[in-house]
């Protein structure tokens, strides 16, 4: 760096430069104290806006660069593996923003919308303070190490890596958390949308018609008009804005509504169809378009939210902290230690883009200090649409949320039980208002729409009509259901994609038939399992009372933290291993505290005699229910059925908890053997080579 | 220069940059979407394999987008 001009403007700017970074901390400071120290009094979101964008500023500033020049030696003069290995296809050099765009359009899924939605049940501070503090110090690290160790191992992937730096134990172990954690991802976010579709002829209509649409987009950009990306996506976008108006016409049709009109289970039954025909068809036909919409959508829509809550600044309205925290809380079971760090891991810490940064983004890469820019920054900026998504939350009247998200096997069916229960816990709503905010949103009933989507689209149709205008609340609404079940629908299938490789790849040590990718029986037969795998979580949460966003979503926060576990694993080896150990705190205070809270929320979730949060003691209770004769008649079968995925549930979780403690003891046992000279994996960074590449 | 070719000149200089702004954003995004994929190919094709003959637009798109999602290419 150059710091020897003596310039008076130079002078000036450096002086200037002196001055931003302490403003820029007070600020921060200010803000953070005004949103932890606040009470009673209702607070503007532009607090949280502020305190967000000066935590992610200074972490950005002194942290990141911290890591980058002390713990990983980033080198500018190193030939990157996009340079060495260009081949025009995998390996291309390509400008730092267009990574940025393809990388952050990668990680960026619907976790950080849904995870901070639900967590918004703890009040809004402790879920907030997670997502900064936890993307600063925990995911924006994650990110950043992962992509860099990737970087120097000619883009390898983090399963690749593991085996090749903690043995064949270590590897292994990453590999079947990475199958398990899909299954479950892919069964919580098929929740998500089914109950966002729930008796809403809407909602329902116009998330169908994204399917045609996605194929004829498909049709268009193959066919027709080969390559035309951008013009296949307007049209796309014209057409989705079409079937979300046109949903309301088929909505208002007495005759029309009745065939879009579905329970939970028989809509279970429609995705798991649809997830295995899209698995099947060619990646073309629906896969692809429906990527390139749902990335156009999304970007657009967290573009949307971020203008119109700088522009609204709307008041929080709900406390910085509720009762809930004790583990009482109606949305799911569990105190906030450890559950706030599990529901919110997208947005905070999440381990599946560990796959990303060592999946496309490393062959990208034409400098290899991009990698801070890149790993960091993209990871921080998903953070804060984890945080816009809390602010979206948090707007809602508190009893118009807890209506919104508390199943009715909890708060009672019957709507004048519910917001009785309600508003006995302090959070007053009634009938009325709970049927007016469904008028307007062109629902039939907005109780117990449990999975965080519905009320997130409450929350953001009333942010975008009081912003850009209009009373429009219902358009609006299923707009945000649409761009929800877009995305969620594009992580279902490529999801069950991946899943069916890694399945057959699997498989394929046995039966090496079975292995050929492109073998169709293989196809068939491994794509009918994956879907049948997450099926399987999905149709059971449709039928449980407690809404199965209750077990399915820690679980899915416990698997997606524990792959950012055996991420911070393999990158603190890497670290150690490169002979600056003494940094090595960088990644493994992280996977301490991840280790600390995966392991304190499964062996809850294991053995908490809590009806709503042990699985075993639920279990327990339905079979006691059943002996004593209180649950008889048809009942019983449904219970059984119950206690069986209550047992499922815990031996799954018993699964996580024992992969990722073997990743731990693997890595202990790794960086200890390598601190004392003895034998282990050996580092396996590609050697020095000079970039020609003129930045 | 004389006067008036000099406010000339100073007129042009505003929209001349808002044209060359208007270029290079167009260009990003296209980057960005992979809308340009065909030509990069294409140039790439013409540096490295210079004596083969490139596949068409349709063919290589077909090609490129079956492959492309052999991989984890999106998140949670």
């Amino acid at each position: 760096m150059l710091m020897a001009t003596n310039s008076p403007s130079a002078s000036f700017m450096r002086l200037l430069g002196f001055l931003l970074w302490p403003a820029v901390a007070l600020l921060g400071a200010a803000a953070l104290g005004g949103i932890a120290l606040n009470r009673g009094e209702s607070i503007n979101s532009l607090w949280l806006i502020v305190a967000a964008l000066c935590v992610y500023a200074l972490g950005y500033r002194f942290y990141s660069a911290f890591v980058a020049a002390k713990v990983l030696m980033l080198d500018a003069t190193r030939a990157t593996p996009a340079e060495r290995l260009a081949d025009g296809r995998d390996f291309i050099p390509t400008h730092r923003w267009i990574v940025f765009g393809h990388h952050f359009a990668a990680i960026a899924g619907p976790g950080p919308l849904v995870g901070p939605t639900l967590a918004a049940q703890f009040g809004y501070l402790p879920g907030t303070l997670w997502i900064l503090l936890g993307a600063v110090l925990g995911g924006c690290v994650q990110d950043f190490v992962i992509l860099f160790c990737s970087i120097r191992r000619n883009g390898r992937s983090l399963g690749q890596m593991a085996r090749d730096e903690l043995g064949m134990i270590g590897g292994a172990a990453a590999l079947m958390g990475v199958l398990a954690i899909m299954i479950i991802l892919i069964a919580v976010l098929g929740l998500v949308v089914v109950n966002a579709m729930r008796h809403s002829p809407w909602a329902t209509s116009t998330v169908a018609a994204t399917i045609p649409i996605a194929m004829l987009i498909g049709l268009y950009m193959r066919n027709l008009r080969p390559g035309r990306v951008i013009e296949g996506s307007l049209l796309g976008f014209a057409l989705l804005v079409l079937a979300v108006v046109g949903g309301g016409w088929i909505d208002e049709s007495a005759a029309l509504r009745t065939w879009f009109d579905y329970d939970g289970p028989p809509l279970a039954l429609l995705v798991i169809g649809y997830g295995f025909v899209a698995a099947v068809l060619p990646v073309w036909l629906l896969l692809a378009p429906r990527d390139y919409l749902s990335t156009f959508m999304k970007i657009g829509t967290i573009v949307a939210l971020a203008l119109a809550i700088v522009v609204l600044r709307p008041e929080i309205r709900m406390p910085a902290l509720t009762q809930f925290i004790d583990g009482s809380g109606p949305v799911f079971g569990g105190k906030i230690f450890p559950f706030v760090f599990i529901t919110i891991a997208c947005g905070a810490i999440s381990g599946f883009h560990a796959l990303i940064a060592s999946g496309t983004t490393p062959k990208l890469l034409a400098n290899e200090q991009d990698c801070r820019f890149i790993g960091y920054g993209a990871m921080a900026m998903e953070s804060f649409v984890a945080i816009m998504a809390m602010i979206a939350a948090c707007v809602l009247e508190p009893g118009l949320y807890f209506a919104i998200n508390s199943p009715a096997g909890l708060v009672g069916a019957e709507p004048a039980q519910a917001v009785a229960t309600i508003s006995s816990w302090g959070y007053p709503v009634t009938v009325e208002q709970m049927a007016e905010l469904a008028r307007q949103m062109g629902e039939t009933s907005l109780f117990a729409r449990t999975g965080g989507a519905p009320s997130l689209a409450v929350g953001m149709a009333s942010i975008f009509a009081s912003a850009f205008g209009g009373q429009l609340l219902a358009l609006w609404y299923h707009f945000a259901i649409m761009f929800e079940a877009l995305f969620i629908l594009t992580t279902v299938d490529a999801g069950t994609r991946v899943a069916r490789f890694m399945l057959q790849d699997l498989l394929g040590n046995v039966v090496p038939a079975l292995g050929r990718t492109s073998w169709y029986p293989s196809v068939i037969l491994c794509s009918a399992l994956v879907v049948l795998g997450w099926g399987y979580f999905l149709y059971n949460g449709t039928i449980d009372p407690l809404g199965g966003i209750n077990s399915l979503w820690p679980l899915f926060g416990i698997a997606n933290q524990m792959l950012a576990a055996i991420a911070l694993c393999v990158a603190t080896t890497i670290i150690v291993k490169s002979g600056r150990a003494h940094h090595a705190w960088v990644t493994a205070a992280p996977l301490a505290w991840l280790v600390i809270i995966t392991t304190t929320a499964a062996w809850e979730k294991l053995f908490s005699p809590e009806l709503r949060v042990g699985f075993i003691a639920h279990a327990n209770d339905l079979a006691a229910q059943i002996a004593n004769g209180s649950i008889a008649g048809a009942a019983v079968a449904q219970t059984e059925r119950l206690i069986f995925n209550d047992q499922l549930d815990a031996a799954l979780t018993a699964f996580f908890l024992l992969v990722s403690w073997i990743v731990v003891i693997e890595t202990v046992r790794v960086c200890l053997a390598y601190l004392q000279g003895r034998s282990c994996p050996t580092f396996t960074e590609t050697p020095y080579e000079r970039a020609q590449l003129v930045d | 220069m004389s006067a008036r070719n000099w406010w000339i000149e100073r007129a042009a200089l505003p929209l001349e940059r808002l044209k060359r702004g208007l270029q290079t954003s167009w260009r990003t995004v296209r980057e960005l979407t992979g809308d340009d994929a065909y030509e990069r190919y294409l140039a790439h094709h013409a540096a490295c394999h210079g004596g083969e003959l490139p596949l068409d637009r349709a063919a290589w798109f077909k090609q490129e987008q079956q492959r492309k999602w052999d991989g984890v290419r999106r998140c949670c």
